[in-house]
């Protein structure tokens, strides 16, 4: 195993994020862990130092919140004494009809999925641009791949994200840093408790996505569909004639 | 949180499954909400782990089923004493993977990983060593439970030999029944290496297991695999396996994977000719003679490679069914048990014997007691299977044993009752709003 490395979690009670943050325990990196629910982030904390991580930190902060961003980010950076890796995965699915009904859970929406969500990547590539090196894992969804009738409020948030990323991951080309744009499609989460069906073949678990996720940073690639099947799947999606997609009710 | 309907919830054996309603809380805290939830949309409700149990003990067909695997984060482990905390719904699987590193292994392990640290408990399972380290209860120290009935809304109390001790003593063993598990704290037992010296030893006949098994009770790991088939003098032929510790190689856990059964197996895959003929080949095979070196994985939990091995039996399901008896006339139970099986032509794939030690469990509805315990499973061929384990319940019956509720799929009230006489303790003592399927069937 390399050496220990210095991790920021942002949205550290994510599924995804605390099943990431167990692979990287166990190989001992120190973590510190950003989320709004403290009771939920110290569990997760004493977790990860049971299974064997260095220092494990949490800060109670809405990440949404996007005041004073800079002074926070460089406290948390500070704190874990530099940064080698940051994760961002918070992110709010919403629901696609308030959206259209009500102008504040619409803003609401963007303002987690996007605007906070690339403020905080914007202040992760400083960090990382200052060190020369270090790698941003940002988890963004398939659901920007295509605007569609179910959750383009959510969709075109996480678009706005991954085009965010892939920018930066461009402008960052042949240094030491990595930004990587995780895209995955159907997790069994909290977060999609209520939609039905979820031991289907599309269904990934979030052990499983956690451990894309630490391919993708072990080899540095700027772009992952996870599971990888989702590449494909969104590859037709995404050339679907007009006429043929708008007869889907997806 | 909501709870909401589930229409294919199984049993480990396939043979019992039906509607739940499910709620799969994500963290500790949740708990309580998932058992009103599940509780008010269902009747009454019952935790569930992985779902390893065979028969109906770990459903509540019709009522409420709190889904326990996602509250699994490890609370402390002192790595020094080897004592270790976490949430119920943890399995040794993932436990196996954090401890192993530093020289830690389970003081107890039942052949699979795939169970919860609620499930080993509220089963009080055993392994391999019962007749020296006993059950999973005997290493744990201290527990969480919550129960409906306790302060306002339920509430969580320590339960442990010295406090609440009543309780602890009906919740080992206890089927879930006397309220939720929701943390364990256990004692590791330390390990200098992730091998195991293994003597693999072919037996002729049962008195040739038998009288291994009593000169071998200084070996940590003893257990045999029994040729149901063979009958007259050939009779307990089988396999018998014993193992310690090894001092090298490194402290390696496990690595997940293996391959899935993708589809059921076609009904009736497993009949006598087949099994007779992996029988065959079983004994033959030049592991049936192994001597040497061999990792915890494949010794503890050979069926983990092939996930979803249940579904071997076809759609039909099977029937698991493990008994004990007491030392007193072991041998002449045993060979009744095996005769009987021989005679009615119908093979067990897996048939497993053991001898348990005298160590006594905290568990006042355990199942071990010093004797011999055999495991049996059987194709799900309706009345024919039903009758037969009719017929091995009488033998366990007059002999005095008992059955194994987590391994049975229709254990009889009258033959759990007589094997389990406290179990008007664990249903006084029963939290209002827990009910299983297997218990309805027995108050």
């Amino acid at each position: 195993m390399a050496a220990k490395s210095r991790i920021l979690v942002l949205g550290a009670t994510s599924a995804i994020a605390e099943r990431w943050c167990r692979l990287r325990a166990a190989a001992g990196d120190s973590l510190l862990l950003v989320a709004r629910d403290g009771d939920r982030l110290a569990a997760i904390a004493d977790d990860l130092k049971a299974r064997g991580a260095g220092d494990v930190q949490t800060a109670t902060e809405d990440l949404a919140d996007t005041d004073g961003a800079d002074g926070r980010f460089s406290g948390w950076v500070q704190n874990l004494g530099g940064v080698d890796i940051v994760l961002l995965a918070y992110g709010t699915l919403g629901d696609q009809q308030e959206a259209q009904r009500d102008t504040a859970a619409l803003l609401k929406g963007m303002q987690a999925n996007f605007t906070s969500a690339v403020v905080w990547c914007e202040l992760a590539g400083r960090a990382l641009d200052l060190a020369g090196a270090g790698t941003l894992v940002a988890i963004s969804s398939v659901a920007g791949d295509r605007g569609r009738r179910t959750n383009y409020a959510y969709g075109a948030a996480k678009a706005g994200l991954s085009t965010y990323l892939e920018g930066m991951s461009h402008r960052f080309a042949g240094t030491g840093v990595t930004v990587i744009c995780v895209k995955p499609g159907f997790v069994a989460t909290p977060m999609t408790a209520q939609i039905d069906g979820r031991d289907g073949a599309l269904w990934a678990t979030p052990d499983q996505v956690a451990q894309d996720i630490q391919k993708a940073v072990e080899k540095r690639k700027p772009e992952i569909y996870t599971r990888w099947f989702w590449r494909f799947v969104m590859l037709i999606i995404r050339h679907l004639p007009r006429p043929i997609f708008n007869r889907l009710k997806i | 949180m909501t709870a909401r309907e589930d229409t294919g919830v199984r049993a480990w054996g396939r043979v019992h499954r039906g509607r739940h309603l499910v709620a799969d809380p994500a963290a500790r805290p949740d708990i309580a909400a998932a058992a009103h939830a599940t509780a008010a949309a269902g009747g009454t409700t019952l935790a569930r782990g992985l779902g390893r149990s065979y028969g109906d003990s770990g459903l509540n067909l019709g009522g409420g089923l709190v889904r326990m695997a996602g509250v699994d984060r490890l609370i402390a482990f002192d790595r020094e004493r080897g004592l270790l905390r976490a949430d119920a719904g943890v399995s040794l699987d993932a436990l196996l993977r954090v401890t192993v590193p530093s020289g830690w292994f389970l003081p107890v392990t039942p052949g699979t990983k795939f169970v919860t640290l609620g499930g080993a408990v509220a089963n009080d399972v055993h392994g391999k060593n019962h007749h020296l380290a006993g059950t999973f209860g005997r290493h744990v120290t201290r527990l969480g439970l919550w129960r409906s009935d306790r302060g306002d809304g339920g509430g969580e109390l320590v339960c442990s030999a010295e406090e609440n001790a009543d309780l602890f003593a009906l919740t080992v063993g206890g089927l879930g029944l006397t309220g939720l598990i929701t943390w364990v704290e256990f004692r590791l037992e330390r390990i200098a290496s992730s091998d195991l010296d293994v003597e693999n030893i072919q037996v002729d006949d049962l008195d040739a297991f038998f009288d291994m098994a009593e000169p071998s009770a200084d070996w940590p790991f003893t257990v045999a695999w029994v040729d149901t088939l063979a009958r007259g003098d050939g009779l307990g032929r089988g396999i018998f396996s014993r193992a310690r510790w090894g001092d090298g190689g490194g402290l390696k856990a496990h690595r997940g994977g293996g391959p899935r059964m993708p589809v059921d197996a076609p009904g009736g895959l497993l009949n006598s000719v087949t099994v007779g003929a992996f029988n065959r080949l079983y004994r033959s095979r030049p592991g049936a003679r192994f001597h040497g070196r061999q990792h915890y994985d494949p010794f503890f939990y050979p069926l983990d490679r092939l996930r979803d091995w249940n579904r071997m039996y076809g759609p039909r399901g099977f029937y698991q069914w493990q008994c004990v008896v007491p030392t007193d006339g072991m041998r002449e139970a045993t060979r009744t048990l095996l005769d009987t099986v021989a005679a009615s032509g119908d093979a067990s794939f897996l048939a497993v014997l053991k001898t348990f030690g005298e160590v006594p469990s905290p568990g006042v509805l355990s199942f071990p007691m010093a004797g011999a315990t055999l495991a049996l499973d059987f194709a799900n061929r309706g009345q024919d299977t039903l009758s037969l384990l009719a017929r091995l319940d009488r033998v366990v019956a007059e002999a005095g044993g008992r059955l194994y509720p987590a391994k049975d799929g229709r254990l009889p009230q009258a033959m759990f009752r007589a094997g389990y006489p406290r179990w008007t303790d664990l249903e006084a003592a029963r939290d209002p709003i827990l009910m299983s399927s297997f218990w309805r069937r027995m108050i």
